[in-house]
C-alpha cells in the first residue's frame, strides 16, 4: 500500500478554550479524493482549519510522511496544500487576475504560471471575461471558480475544499463537482472535500469520514458509507 | 495678487510633506486599522540621522538615500520588536505603543542632538525654478521630490509581486497565508516603507521648518488631517488630502486667522471631517455580494 498523501491521528482542535475536535483520523490517498461529510456544526470546516494551522491544533498531521502539526499557515501552503476556505477567502478589492496572481505568489517559474493561467481561464472562461474586474463584484459561483483556479494556481498536490457548494445553484454546484473530479483525473491533485451535500461529494470521493460533534463517527470507503443505512436516511434523504 | 500665489505655492510645497507623511499614516492604517502616532517622530530622527551624515561631510545624496535606507531598516525593526508583540492586544495598548515610541524618539533626538534649532541643507539651491518669484528653489525641489514618491509608491503597490502581497495581506491576512504570503514579514516591510518615506518628508520640511525634536509635531497634526479629509483608507485620497490641508492652511493662516493660530486649522479640518464625513471625501464604499 503506498503512504497517504495526508494522513491524521488524534487530530485535536480549539476554539478559544473550548475543545472542537476530540481526536479525528483520517487519510487522503495519494492521488485519491476523501469527503468529510457531516451536519452543521459537526467539525468539518474546523478539520480543515486545524490541518491548515489557522486554529490551535494538537494530534499527529502527516503529509507525505512529514509532520506540518507544528508548521505555521504560510508554511504548509508552501509546502503544495490550497485550501480553499469557507466563504472563498476572495480577495474582494483586488481584480480577478490579481487574485489569481496571488495564487502563484509563492512560485518562480514565469513560464509555467503562465501555461497555468492560459489553462485555468481555459476552464474557467467566465474567469477571463472578468479577469480586470474587481472580484467583490462576481457572483457567488463565480467567486467559487475564483477560488478553486486561485489554488490551482498554486500547482497544489492537495487541495482541501470547503463546502464548494454552498449556496450556489443545482447547476453550478454540478458544474464545479464536474470541475474538480477533472482536476482530479487529470492532473492528479489529491482532494480533501468537506461537503454537506452527501450525495454529490461521495460520487466523487473514493473514501469519507462521518463527523459528529467533533469525532469520527464512521469512515470508509464510499460505497460502504453511501450503503450504511443510518447515514442514508441522515445524510442522503432517502 | 502676487502675495495669495506666493501663499498658494509655498502651501503646495508643505502640503506635498503632509501628503507623504498622511501617505505613511494609510500605509500603516490600511494594514493594522491603527494611526501610527510616532511617524512624525519617526521621521525627525531619520532628518537628524541625514542631519549627521551631512555634518560629517557627506554628500547631500548620498547622505539622502543611506537615510531612506536605514529608516527602512529602523522600521521594520521597529515593527518586528515593539509592534508584533502587541498584535492581538486591545486597540488602547497599540495606541499607548505607539505614544511612547513618539516620546521615545522625542528624548531620544533632544539627548543625542540637543533641542536648539538647526539649520538643514537643501540640495535645490540657488536661484528660483522657471524664473518664478512664488516658490524658492527648495520649494520646487520638494514638489519634485514628493512627485516622484508619490510615483514610485504607486508603481511599486500596483505593479510588483511583493506591492500585490502586501495589499493582500493588508485586506485579506487568512486568504494570504493561505496561499503562502508570509503576513508577518509583509507587515515589517509595511513599517519599513512608511518609515522610508517618513524620513523623505522629514527631510524635504526640514529645510522650510528648521531642524528640532519637536519638528514634526505640526506637521504630523497637517497629516493626520489631511488622510482623514481624504479618507482614511485612500492613498490617493490621503494623498490629496495632504495638499489640500497644505494649501488651506496656509491660505486661511495668512488670511482668515493670522499664522499663530494656523494649526488650529488643522484641529479644525479633523472635527469637520469626522463630524460631517467620517469616511473623508475619497473613502470607499466597497461593492461586495455574497
Amino acid at each position: 500500500m503506498t503512504q497517504p498523501i495526508l494522513a491524521a491521528k488524534g487530530l485535536e482542535a480549539w476554539y478559544g478554550p473550548a475543545r472542537a475536535l476530540h481526536g479525528v483520523d483520517f487519510e487522503v490517498e495519494e492521488g485519491g479524493v476523501t469527503a468529510v461529510l457531516g451536519a452543521n456544526g459537526a467539525g468539518k470546516t474546523t478539520i480543515l482549519r486545524a490541518l491548515s494551522g489557522l486554529i490551535r491544533r494538537a494530534g499527529d498531521i502527516r503529509f507525505r510522511g512529514r509532520s506540518i502539526g507544528a508548521l505555521a499557515t504560510e508554511d504548509i501552503a508552501r509546502l503544495g496544500v490550497a485550501h480553499v476556505p469557507d466563504g472563498r477567502g476572495t480577495f474582494i478589492d483586488l481584480t480577478v487576475e490579481e487574485n489569481l496572481r496571488l495564487g502563484a505568489h509563492i512560485r518562480a517559474d514565469k513560464q509555467g504560471v503562465r501555461r497555468d493561467f492560459d489553462r485555468v481561464f481555459g476552464v474557467f472562461p467566465r474567469l477571463a471575461e472578468r479577469r480586470r474586474q474587481q472580484a467583490g463584484t462576481l457572483s457567488g459561483g463565480e467567486q467559487q471558480m475564483l477560488a478553486i483556479a486561485r489554488a490551482l494556481l498554486m500547482r497544489p498536490n492537495l487541495m482541501m475544499l470547503d463546502e464548494p457548494s454552498f449556496g450556489l445553484a443545482p447547476l453550478v454546484v454540478a458544474e464545479i463537482f464536474r470541475i474538480l473530479g477533472e482536476i482530479n483525473r487529470d492532473e492528479g491533485v489529491s482532494l480533501l472535500i468537506v461537503e454537506q451535500n452527501a450525495s454529490l461529494a461521495l460520487d466523487l470521493a473514493d473514501r469519507a469520514v462521518l463527523i459528529e460533534t467533533g469525532m469520527v463517527a464512521l469512515s470508509g470507503p464510499s460505497q460502504a458509507i453511501r450503503a450504511d443505512d443510518a447515514v442514508r436516511r441522515a445524510y442522503l434523504g432517502y | 495678487m502676487a502675495e495669495f500665489l506666493h501663499q498658494l505655492a509655498s502651501g503646495l510645497a508643505l502640503g506635498g510633506v503632509y501628503a507623504i507623511m498622511a501617505l505613511a499614516l494609510v500605509m500603516i492604517y490600511q494594514a493594522t486599522h491603527l494611526i501610527n502616532f510616532a511617524q512624525g517622530e519617526m521621521a525627525m530622527f531619520s532628518t537628524y540621522f541625514a542631519w549627521k551624515l551631512i555634518d560629517s561631510g557627506q554628500p547631500y545624496w548620498l547622505a539622502f538615500f543611506a537615510t531612506v535606507v536605514a529608516s527602512f531598516i529602523g522600521g521594520a525593526v521597529i515593527e518586528r520588536l515593539v509592534v508584533r508583540p502587541f498584535a492581538n492586544a486591545p486597540v488602547l495598548a497599540s495606541v499607548i505603543v505607539f505614544i511612547g515610541l513618539s516620546l521615545i524618539f522625542n528624548s531620544l533626538a533632544g539627548w543625542l542632538y540637543g533641542y536648539s534649532v538647526t539649520s538643514f541643507d537643501t540640495p535645490f539651491t540657488g536661484r528660483p525654478w522657471f524664473g518664478s518669484g512664488y516658490m524658492s528653489a527648495h520649494e520646487s525641489g520638494a514638489v519634485l521630490v514628493t512627485f516622484c514618491v508619490l510615483a514610485l509608491v504607486y508603481v511599486f503597490f500596483r505593479f510588483t509581486p511583493l506591492g500585490l502581497a502586501m495589499r493582500a495581506a493588508a485586506q485579506n491576512p487568512v486568504s494570504s497565508r493561505l496561499v503562502g504570503i508570509r503576513v508577518g514579514w509583509m507587515l515589517a516591510i509595511g513599517w519599513g516603507l512608511a518609515a522610508a518615506i517618513g524620513s523623505i518628508a522629514g527631510m524635504m520640511a526640514a529645510p522650510i521648518v528648521y531642524l528640532d525634536p519637536n519638528m514634526m509635531g505640526g506637521i504630523l497634526l497637517y497629516a493626520f488631517a489631511g488622510a482623514l479629509l481624504g479618507g482614511i483608507d485612500n492613498p490617493f485620497g490621503a494623498v490629496f488630502g495632504g495638499f489640500a490641508v497644505g494649501v488651506l492652511g496656509n491660505l486661511i493662516g495668512a488670511y482668515v486667522v493670522g499664522a499663530e493660530v494656523k494649526l488650529s486649522v488643522a484641529l479644525a479640518i479633523i472635527i469637520a471631517v469626522l463630524v460631517w464625513r467620517p469616511s473623508g471625501l475619497f473613502g470607499r464604499r466597497l461593492v461586495a455580494r455574497v
